[in-house]
């Protein structure tokens, strides 16, 4: 951590001798500054560094699916191999009951998985949040009014709302994402609100009220870097969450059939009975891929605790 | 842009003249009639934390609210920065009424500053020093060039130095010392007109303390800065004020110079806060009997007559005033005047008429 606005370069402090900034350039200038020392602080953790690593290494694989793979090798007809083979130098992951090759499924499934996990986290975590901060902020009867609708949606069965969209979107991936995406939230935006309305108590609130600081102002800049914490820890449970669902969700039929993804896979070992004639090279494959990537998550989302947050900095 | 400059240089003439506070100075900041009240849940009844007061702030000079915990000094504080909504009666800068409108507010903010009691709650943990001290520059003028001159320049004028050994301190890494001076640097990084700071330097040890306060009364006599210390310490109050207002329950019941209040109190609280310090020379002290005050239950009459001295030791009962003590408020003071001046029955015998 040395980085910061004592190293600025001195033309930028001495403000008359250089040519006149303009605000629009400082303020990028400050942005850039206050990333690059984000990302000093979150290349010093190690764990954090290899969850981003493995992310990468998820999505470029997935980027990559369709040069490893061609149609012929996912074909349900007329499958590569025979049903079931344990694995060998042919199959480094066996076959499923098609026949098709497992490590091939869980390529070409990350496809689908991610972008239902990352999309899905994105907008429940997203309006989770938004909705917790602005019913925590202004509270009165509008926020009684939000709280109210965030229970509704919680206590709403999320298969038949999911089901509902489907009737009314036709099916496919995007309506998973948003029937996952419009039914997760209320869960963040209890716990965020609740983390809110500690925070807007605090002394420094009322301080930067009275430095004359507007709700944008105190939201953004002092109740949205404390409630970062939860809001992380949240975003790591949903996206192995929504990578399940989207298994549900497809099973049930809302999604595309003929779409492979690693809840889909599991949901196909499951039918054909992998559980019970100990087929474990059909189940744990799309399994541990769906852990790896809620542990990518998990290091990440600690790592970026872990800058945030300067008590926890020291302590590392 | 550039920041706010001070006030004109007439304000300035009375600075260096503690003992005659500008009399026809205007009000800068002052209270009308102020009331504030909070409503108790179920039937604990309606607190009147303010309960009706008067006060005026003038330019360049240093007011002290002294008063007891829980007498609604805070809450006085915090309505006078518009952080509160008064119940009825006025908050009015430089003779304007405050307007609740956002825009207004801000704009009042950025010439009125708030300097808050406990200096480790209030800076968020998770801003350096330099982003805490340059936050009320950037609210009202965005990031500028000069952002880094100023608050430098803010943090070296109230003490911390050099300022760029603090840039990048968080705020959990030191001291409370420390702390409260960022959060006055905080505050002057803005220029401000008025300072409202309640209990600044009640964390400090005793040579911060002292650094502290000939900051403040450095800047009233650079600046013209006005401020209004609330405090419990009486000493403090001798040390930088110009006038001191007594507060108790909510209401302001003797107010005058430093001078008048703490060597010649006339209101038998003030006497009786007086008589307990430790350096007092009185040779009675006075520690005061019966139960602590309750804003949600004022007494009729004087609110000071169940706890009251001079009433428990008969004296009220040989001047013939008791009954009007148990009876009758003896009404709110008023402001601007420069008189020494008590809200008592009993202070009240021994004025000429009229007052």
């Amino acid at each position: 951590m040395s980085a910061g606005p004592v190293e600025r370069p001195p033309g930028e402090a001495g403000g008359g001798s250089a040519a006149p900034a303009s605000p629009r350039a400082l303020a990028w200038r400050r942005r850039r500054h206050s990333l690059g020392r984000f990302w000093a602080g979150y290349r010093g953790n190690r764990a954090g560094l290899a969850g981003l690593a493995g992310l990468a290494v998820f999505v470029l694989i997935a980027l990559c699916a369709p040069l490893l793979i061609g149609p012929a090798d996912l074909s349900l007809t007329d499958a590569p191999g025979g049903p079931h083979e344990p694995p060998s130098a042919a199959y480094p992951l066996g076959t499923d009951n098609y026949g098709r090759s497992i490590l091939d499924l869980v390529i070409w499934g990350s496809r689908v998985s991610l972008t239902v996990g990352f999309l899905a986290t994105l907008m429940c975590v997203g309006l989770g949040t938004l909705v917790g901060i602005v019913a925590g902020h202004y509270g009165g009867f509008g926020s009684t009014v939000l709280m109210r609708i965030t229970d509704w949606v919680l206590v709403l069965p999320a298969l038949v709302l999911a089901v509902a969209f489907a009737a009314v979107m036709g099916q496919g991936t995007v309506t998973i994402i948003l029937a996952i995406g419009l039914t997760a939230w209320p869960t963040t935006a209890r716990l965020v609100r609740a983390q809110t309305l500690a925070v807007e108590a605090r002394p420094y609130i009322d301080r930067a009220k009275a430095l004359g600081g507007g709700h944008g102002h105190v939201m953004t800049r002092h109740v949205l870097p404390n409630v970062m914490p939860i809001v992380l820890a949240q975003t790591t449970l949903t996206v192995a969450e929504s990578i399940i669902m989207e298994s549900t969700m497809a099973f049930l039929g809302l999604g595309d059939p003929n779409t492979l993804s690693w809840g889909g896979t599991l949901q196909e070992a499951r039918n054909a009975g992998a559980v019970s004639s100990g087929l474990w090279w059909h189940l744990l494959p799309p399994g541990l891929a769906i852990v790896l990537v809620a542990l990518a998550f998990t290091l990440c989302g600690r790592a970026i605790e872990g800058v945030l947050n300067p008590r926890l900095r020291e302590r590392r | 842009m550039t920041a706010q400059t001070g006030p004109d240089p007439a304000t300035r003439d009375d600075a260096g003249d503690r003992a005659v506070p500008g009399g026809a100075a205007a009000p800068v900041l002052s209270a009308e009639g102020l009331e504030v009240r909070f409503k108790g849940r179920g039937d604990r009844g309606v607190a009147r934390a303010v309960d009706g007061v008067h006060l005026d702030v003038r330019a360049g000079e240093i007011i002290a609210l002294v008063g007891e915990s829980g007498c609604g000094k805070t809450t006085l504080a915090r309505t006078l920065l518009g952080l509160e909504r008064p119940t009825d009666g006025r908050v009015t800068f430089e003779g304007r009424p405050l307007s609740y409108t956002g825009k207004a507010l801000k704009a009042y903010r950025r010439r009125a500053q708030l300097v808050l009691q406990d200096p480790s709650g209030s800076l968020n943990p998770r801003h350096v020093v330099y982003d805490a001290v340059a936050e009320g520059l950037r609210i009202h003028y965005g990031v500028t060039a000069d952002e880094k001159a100023k608050v430098a320049d803010a943090l070296a004028r109230a003490g911390l130095r050099p300022p760029e050994r603090f840039f990048l301190r968080y705020p959990h890494e030191l001291s409370g010392g420390q702390r409260q001076r960022v959060v006055i640097a905080g505050a002057l990084v803005l220029d401000p007109e008025v300072i409202v700071a309640d209990e600044p330097v009640a964390s400090l040890d005793a040579s911060v303390r002292g650094e502290i306060l000939a900051l403040l009364l450095r800047l009233r006599d650079d600046l013209g800065l006005s401020a209004l210390v609330v405090t419990h310490d009486l000493g403090l109050a001798w040390n930088i004020a110009d006038r001191v207002a007594v507060m108790y329950l909510g209401r302001v019941v003797e107010s005058g110079t430093v001078e008048e209040v703490l060597t010649a109190p006339r209101h038998p609280y003030t006497q009786a806060l007086l008589s307990v310090l430790p350096e007092g020379g009185v040779a009675e002290r006075v520690v005061l009997t019966g139960e602590p005050p309750d804003p949600t239950r004022v007494p009729g009459g004087c609110r000071f007559h169940a706890r009251c001295q001079i009433l428990a030791s008969g004296e009220a009962d040989r001047a013939g005033i008791a009954d009007r003590c148990r009876g009758e408020d003896p009404g709110v003071l008023p402001a601007g005047s420069d008189s020494h001046l008590a809200a008592c029955h009993y202070a009240a015998l021994g004025e000429p008429a009229g007052t």
